[in-house]
């Protein structure tokens, strides 16, 4: 799960990382009195899940709260194109007005569960306040690790390495080591699965903050922090999977056309593949589940066939324990009281394939049936052309 | 031969009572697991599906020689029986539960890492060794004996690539599901390994997925250790970067993790990549018969 700057600024004051002075406002009257509170130039910040908001036309500098007014007028409402948004944008519904700060050094701070070691990591670097990816890419010496032993977790010498490694001004080591146990403890306390500093900002008075971060959750803990999920803002993600995920369904909309409903994860990813190897762009990644019942099927298809793109549909379920003739009853279900009218094609395996066929086949339903994957996926590519 | 479980397998099931448990453990017996023990705190002193129920795994393990452990409990239960389970001396631990906290899973690998217990999973299908045992939630009735090992991070993908190999005439010797989730316990090199010392294993299947770098690891132990053949899938070739793909693990973050990447590596390391999953079996089988 995501959740915006200034809600992670939030969080990080909470932890006593320092941050600017701030206010997350949704309207261009209270941005000028927020500007006016915090006084001198500020910054208008729009607030959505994604980076590059600055090179989009998302972040503004205001030395006037009239001048704040008029650039969170700019700001509020306007669709935020940037590299990772997609070309449809992000429409912007709130901004953060902040101090701006007279920067002497920009640094990055993250923290992260490095899969390989399965420990915690701070990953730390002098060449803040770009996509650290970069500079792993283009200057790796200028990246620092530090893995945590989890049986201690953060020590001061662990922090220690990083303040000294980043050649932070004498007056700030100890500041900046305080700085990352608290890192550390907002990590854990949070379940996080990435919290960001990025850049952790040196100012020209001396002053050390961060300056932008990103937060985000393991999705797979959130039910021990429920005032965590009520942060989360619906109005961020795709409606579709929204959705999916109530209805217990994994489903990500794809730019393709040819509409996926497989069970397992990593069958619908190789559905997917497959589709693409025959010339096809699957329109989304969707997986039912082990289960695939009647009920869970029709679901799936309302939430298929709401993308407009869909010009046919192909169903992969390999039936394991859950029995194909089962699935097939669903599948005919649900296609009848759905009307669906695009193309259908149905690749079902395991137990009861044999049966699951002749009850498609004898349906008044026309649906294509096909024996193995190859088949399925040739098949529902040449519906899509035809 | 096989590899980790076969019919001396004495296997507990924790979370036996509840309905997953029950369902899978009925299934396990019907194949022919010899499922000796159960454990569900507080209704330990009974028998269920006609096995002696426990409530601690310790007692499990003291009073009926369980050497290999099944879990079945809820996620946030979960670290703490794999724990449980190494603390009582199994040697195989098989965590099928899906949905645990990262955090937990790095308290756990921790705890793991000073014992001698093997950790298969979490958020996986399980193992199966055919016609001898299977420990987990595969559909028994597609596998078949023989001489092929196979080793996946998913769990419908491989019994596709399962039902592929056996319509073709090749059983397995043993298939392993290490399951969908960032940190897990036994990862393709590990089981790599165990199959290249398997004098019955004569082709290796690893089906990779998008995320993490496991199989780039396990890419160059083979180009200097295995010599029987492997072929490899990677699915995810068409996912888009930065969103998680049904699988905890399953997601390209900052741009690594690619199934580009991995794919390229496998090559490079001589493995039998193949782009569509449809034709995993074909493949083995044309490099087999040579």
């Amino acid at each position: 799960m995501k959740i915006h700057e200034y809600q992670a600024k939030e969080l990080l004051a909470q932890f006593t990382i320092p941050v600017p002075k701030g206010k997350m406002v949704t309207n261009a009257g209270d941005a000028g009195r927020a500007a006016d509170e915090i006084g001198g130039t500020v910054v208008v910040k729009a607030q959505i899940h994604a980076g590059g908001r600055g090179k989009g036309g998302g972040i503004k500098l205001a030395r006037s709260p009239e001048e704040t007014r008029a650039c969170a007028e700019q700001i509020l409402g306007m669709r935020l194109v940037t590299h990772q948004t997609g070309p449809e944008g992000k429409i912007v519904h709130k901004v953060l007005v902040e101090e701006a700060l007279e920067i002497e050094k920009e640094l990055y701070l993250g923290m992260v569960i490095d899969r390989e070691s399965s420990q915690p990591v701070i990953i730390a670097s002098e060449e803040g306040g770009v996509e650290i990816e970069v500079v792993a890419d283009r200057t790796p010496e200028k990246i620092l690790k530090e893995f945590m032993d989890p049986r201690v977790g953060m020590q001061p010498f662990n922090a220690r390495k990083i303040t000294f490694g980043l050649n932070l001004p004498e007056p700030l080591i100890k500041q900046g080591a305080g700085l990352l146990m608290n890192l550390y403890r907002l990590f854990h306390a949070c379940d996080c699965s990435l919290a960001e500093i990025n850049p952790l900002v040196i100012t020209k008075d001396g002053r050390m903050l961060a300056a932008d971060a990103k937060i985000n959750f393991d999705d797979n803990a959130l039910g021990r922090h429920p005032d965590i999920v009520a942060l989360r803002d619906l109005s961020e993600e795709e409606p579709t999977e929204i959705e999916a995920a109530e209805q217990n369904l994994s489903y990500i909309k794809l730019d393709g056309n040819v509409g996926c409903m497989v069970n397992g994860a990593g069958l619908a990813m190789a559905t997917m593949d497959i589709i693409q190897h025959y010339g096809g762009m699957p329109a989304n990644f969707l997986d039912v589940g082990g289960a695939a019942s009647a009920e869970r099927v029709e679901k799936a298809f309302k939430i298929l066939l709401a993308d407009g793109n869909v010009k046919a549909v192909l169903i992969n379920i390999f039936g394991g324990i859950v029995r194909c003739d089962r699935v097939a009853n669903g599948v005919i279900e649900a296609a009848k009281r759905l009307e669906v009218n695009v193309p259908i094609v149905i690749r079902l395996a395991g137990t009861n394939a044999d049966l699951a066929a002749e009850l498609l086949e004898r349906s008044d339903l026309e649906f294509t049936v096909a024996h193995d994957l190859a088949e399925a996926a040739s098949k529902a590519v040449a519906a899509v052309s035809r | 031969m096989s590899i980790l479980v076969d019919d001396t397998t004495r296997v507990v099931v924790q979370g036996f009572t509840g309905r997953e448990g029950t369902f899978h453990s009925q299934q396990m017996m019907e194949y022919g697991t010899r499922v000796v023990a159960g454990v569900t705190p507080g209704k330990g002193g009974r028998k269920h599906e006609g096995v002696p129920v426990f409530d601690t795994v310790l007692q499990a393990v003291s009073e009926t020689g369980a050497d290999t452990s099944v879990i079945f409990v809820p996620p946030v239960f979960a670290a703490d029986a794999i724990m449980e389970a190494a603390d009582a001396g199994v040697g195989l631990i098989v965590c099928i539960s899906e949905g645990i906290p990262t955090l937990d899973m790095v308290r756990v690998w921790t705890y793991l890492s000073c014992r001698e217990s093997r950790l298969i999973g979490p958020n996986c299908p399980g193992i199966i060794t055919p016609g001898k045992c299977k420990i987990g939630i595969m559909p028994g009735f597609i596998h078949a004996p023989g001489r092929i090992g196979v080793i996946s991070r998913s769990g419908t993908l491989t019994y596709e690539a399962v039902d592929q190999l056996t319509r073709l005439g090749l059983g397995q010797t043993t298939c392993i599901g290490l399951g969908g989730d960032p940190i897990i316990g036994t990862r393709f090199i590990d089981a790599l390994k165990l199959f290249n010392a398997d004098p019955d294993t004569e082709g290796i299947v690893m089906i990779g997925e998008i995320g993490g770098s496991d199989e780039e690891i396990a890419g160059d132990y083979i180009k200097k250790y295995v010599s029987k053949p492997v072929v490899g899938f990677i699915a995810g070739q068409t996912a888009p970067p930065g969103k998680r793909m049904g699988h905890a693990g399953a997601i390209i973050a900052g741009g690594k993790g690619t199934a580009a990447e991995k794919m390229e590596t496998l090559t490079a390391s001589g493995v039998h990549v193949v782009t569509s999953p449809a034709e995993i079996g074909r493949t083995m089988k044309d490099v087999l018969d040579g």
